[in-house]
């Protein structure tokens, strides 16, 4: 069974055409991988679908705007799995 | 329809928003200066009005489901296709259905048929934002009591 961040990397390759191997945990989608904000909206969509959650992406970046988190937060690709897997837990 | 206004649907027949679902009446215009252009000797709807007018059901049912406290703006449209040109005149029944609703935007399955046999269907995605200002809100809160939406999908007002 992949893992989140094999499934993750996955969708990102697919969804925005990106080769598996530029695609490292420590890549921030937007900033390295310049995954633009419709390319986002596949990504988010296919992630939502396949881990079965709801990424809470209007909150993320409300609490950006607000200073309490950085973007590298939510979107360094380790830490967005570390968040995806905390909601599919607590969908458990 | 008033195609100049880009106003696509005249009513909604039936809204299921537990059951994700809408469907939407939408009568084509026996004239119309945009068929005077498409095409001289053969007026068909354009594609892209066809398009526009999936992306206004489901944004309908859209609106339905956030009680109209926020927008749903065109993002993107897959697989779009126009299986039977639309003439003047026909009447057209639009059908959308809520395939996932996300947060900050929303997918849905859309398509229109006539006298039963479908014309064109695409799955279409919005991004869900809140009102960019009163006027829009208000304005969309008027057509949406001229097409029928219920009551109390307006409270988000």
């Amino acid at each position: 069974m992949a893992s989140t961040y094999e499934t993750v990397a996955g969708i990102i390759s697919e969804t925005c055409d990106i080769e598996l191997d530029k695609i490292t945990p420590e890549s921030h989608a937007i900033n390295d991988l310049g995954i633009d904000s419709l390319d986002f909206l596949d990504v988010a969509f296919a992630i939502d679908k396949a881990f079965g959650i709801k990424m809470p992406l209007e909150q993320w970046t409300a609490d950006v705007n607000a200073g309490k988190f950085k973007t590298e937060d939510f979107f360094v690709l380790k830490n967005l799995c570390a968040n995806i897997d905390s909601l599919v837990a607590a969908k458990a | 329809m008033r195609l100049e206004y880009f106003q696509m649907i005249d009513r909604i027949t039936a809204l299921d928003v537990p059951g994700k679902r809408i469907e939407t009446a939408c009568a084509v215009p026996d004239q119309s200066p945009v068929f005077e252009g498409h095409f001289p000797g053969y007026p068909i709807m354009p594609g892209v009005l066809l398009i526009e007018t999936m992306a206004q059901t489901g944004g309908w049912l859209v609106l339905a489901t956030q009680r109209c406290e926020k927008m749903p703006f065109l993002m993107q449209v897959e697989k779009a296709k126009m299986r039977s040109f639309v003439a003047p005149g026909q009447a057209l029944v639009g059908t959308a259905e809520l395939l996932h609703e996300g947060s900050g935007y929303a997918v849905v399955k859309a398509s229109i048929s006539a006298g039963g046999k479908k014309m064109c269907d695409a799955e279409i995605r919005y991004g869900v934002v809140p009102f960019p200002n009163d006027t829009l809100k208000a304005a969309m809160l008027e057509t949406a009591t001229r097409v029928g939406l219920p009551e109390e999908f307006h409270h988000g007002a």
